[in-house]
């Protein structure tokens, strides 16, 4: 585990109304690391990267990023301390064209030549959004949103991406190439927070995880013990 | 087989899937597979000579050229007033568009800002008798004061809560109106409750008059003039950082903030740039008709704007002057059939809006996606790999 810190989550609370949906969860993730979070739905995954993502607000509990106090935050502020949010869904933008979803997220980089710098470098790293740069993202295939959603994030070019779900409703051989992208991004220093119910293929890149039941965290641990843990393998992975 | 109906199979990586080469599994490498080379080139979906003449960059000239030779066609002072009535409402249309069509928020109190536009040019320039266009800047900040006590609190607001009170905001301005009365120090009327304004001074610039009676040619002109530059200053909003903005907060706002957009912002910047659309607007109005009355800023008048932007297609700038100028000048059109014309112009609205759902002349992209979607269950998976020619789409 590396020394210093991306990201601490420290006795997070959150409540929607009457329902606790996180009661008193600590994480962190280490600069370089690709953490993974896994639970069932409803566990809380989502609401986690909601809150650290400002648009959810915590009742208790601290987040820290990069050793700054960002508890509540507006989310332009964290997307500026450098946490980007891939979110669950993908959420691009239908009829815009992909280019277009792109230029998006680098809306609070100021500098057009970086922003054109880094589509550059994401039309590298995903050469069929280059092909289809024109096109409206609503016609691309599942991967393809996915990667665009990938690509949009790229563009702030974060310290820390949080990627809620990327694996949802994709053929198995797609899930293994998203996965060998935030490997690849993970590799170009940057720190993943990765959630997802595919355990299986969220440890196989991981290099910690935990997984968390009603609101709070229940184990972690290297994701290479998890991925050989009894408690995970019956809940998780299956026989 | 495909995973996804309609999208081509991807080939499997033919590298090692466990070496750790960043992005060089073949899905991301994208080598283009037999059925993806079937796939019509996007530029290639359908682009007729109509679709390619409506894209021509020169349109705008072209439009600005026809409403020039125009009142050469048709000099009569009623075709004359008629067209200025439209250029207005082109004014009001545009604006409403940066609310409506860029931005997503729905406004149905949209006559409000024209009235206060209308009104202020109205009672400063008989009072102080100053020329109308010298109140332009006072209108604008007046638009601007009005767009954020109004914004400032219903932006907060979704969809249709921000329609009800924006709805009820219109219809205060309006009875506000009605209930004004304001006297100048020399006793005479300057505003006068259900009476309005009379006696407003006309366009005029330096010493040239450009009163629509004693010199309609140049009233079409000037109020062309201003129209124009507004319309230009309208696209290129809907162009530039802020524009796309607008358009993210359009198709998903919560995407929108969680990428980093401050919604509220610039929501209220698209409120406010409509207000200053409308408040301009309204000072044409006030000198085209020398005298406003509240009943001229009806919820009716709301409705029209807003069927204005809906008819011509939401965010498309040719779109809304059509949608504006058909709005505008079929009632007028129609007079022939006399008190008949509104059913026909209603029967004619709900024709359009049954054949064509997306408006006179949508925005591009809304276009190409319906497009796009009836090729998808085009024969392509049907085609033997390797057959070279592209299927063809009926544009």
């Amino acid at each position: 585990m590396s020394t210093a810190n991306a990201l601490v989550i420290s006795d997070l609370n959150v409540r929607y109304g009457h329902v606790q949906a996180l009661s008193g969860l600590s994480l962190s993730v280490g600069e370089g690391e690709i953490v993974a979070v896994l639970g069932n739905n409803g566990a809380g995954k989502t609401t986690t990267l909601a809150t650290v993502s400002g648009v959810v607000r915590a009742v208790g509990g601290r987040v820290t990023a990069f050793g700054k106090d960002i508890t509540n935050g507006k989310p332009w502020d964290i997307v500026g301390a450098g946490i980007v949010h891939v979110p669950e869904g993908r959420r691009i933008f239908s009829r815009l064209s992909v280019h277009e979803n792109l230029q998006m997220g680098g809306y609070l980089v100021g500098d057009r030549a970086a922003i054109a710098r880094r589509t550059r470098r994401v039309y590298e790293l995903f050469p069929r959004l280059g092909e289809r740069r024109k096109q409206e993202g609503g016609t691309l295939s599942g991967g393809e949103q996915q990667m665009l959603a990938v690509g949009r994030a790229l563009i702030a070019e974060p310290r820390l991406m949080m990627l809620d779900e990327p694996s949802m409703g994709l053929a198995p051989l797609v899930v293994k190439d998203i996965m060998g992208v935030i490997k690849a991004i993970n590799e170009t220093g940057t720190s993943v927070l990765l959630v997802e119910q595919n355990a299986r293929a969220a440890l196989a890149i991981a290099d910690r995880a935990y997984v968390i039941e009603t609101g709070t965290v229940a184990l972690s641990g290297r994701a290479a013990d998890l991925a050989t843990d009894s408690r995970v393998v019956d809940a998780y992975l299956g026989a | 087989m495909s995973p996804f109906p309609g999208v081509p199979t991807e080939q499997p990586p033919d590298s090692d899937p466990g070496a750790p080469q960043p992005p060089a599994s073949a899905w991301v490498a994208g080598t283009e597979t037999a059925v993806d080379r079937l796939r019509p080139k996007p530029a290639a979906t359908g682009d007729n000579f109509l679709t390619k003449a409506l894209q021509n960059r020169y349109l705008g000239w072209a439009a600005l050229g026809i409403a020039i030779i125009a009142p050469f066609v048709d000099g009569s002072s009623f075709a004359i007033g008629v067209m200025t009535n439209a250029l207005i409402f082109v004014m009001l249309a545009v604006g409403l568009n940066i609310v409506v069509g860029y931005c997503g928020l729905l406004d149905l109190g949209f006559a409000a800002f024209y009235a206060i536009g209308a009104y202020v040019s109205g009672s400063v320039a008989k009072l102080l008798e100053w020329p109308i266009l010298a109140t332009i800047p006072l209108v604008l900040a007046a638009a601007i004061v009005a767009g954020v006590v109004i914004g400032g609190p219903t932006l907060r607001l979704r969809s249709d809560y921000l329609a009800i009170v924006t709805l009820g905001f219109g219809e205060i301005i309006r009875i506000t109106a009605n209930n004004i009365t304001v006297t100048s120090p020399t006793q005479m009327p300057i505003i006068s409750g259900p009476s309005g304004i009379y006696g407003i001074p006309s366009l005029s610039f330096g010493g040239l008059d450009l009163g629509p009676v004693s010199n309609p040619l140049g009233s079409y002109f000037a109020t062309l003039l201003i129209v124009a530059i507004g319309v230009l200053i309208a696209s290129r909003l809907g162009r530039g950082k802020l524009g796309r903005a607008w358009r993210f907060i359009r198709e998903d706002e919560d995407a929108a903030e969680a990428m980093g957009i401050h919604t509220y912002t610039v929501k209220l910047a698209a409120y406010i740039a409509g207000a200053m659309f409308g408040g301009v607007a309204g000072i044409l109005w006030a000198a085209k008709q020398t005298a406003v009355s509240p009943t001229d800023f009806q919820f009716l008048y709301s409705a029209l704007i807003l069927m204005a932007v809906v008819l011509g297609g939401m965010g498309s700038i040719p779109g809304v002057i059509l949608g504006a100028i058909v709005i505008s000048a079929l009632p007028d059109l129609l007079t022939g059939a006399g008190a008949w014309r509104y059913v026909i112009f209603g029967v004619l609205l709900i024709v359009v809006m049954i054949f064509r759902p997306q408006g006179l002349w949508p925005h591009r992209a809304v276009e190409r996606v319906r497009r796009r979607l009836r090729s998808r269950s085009g024969p392509y998976d049907a085609e033997p790999p390797g057959s070279a020619r592209p299927p063809v789409v009926a544009p």
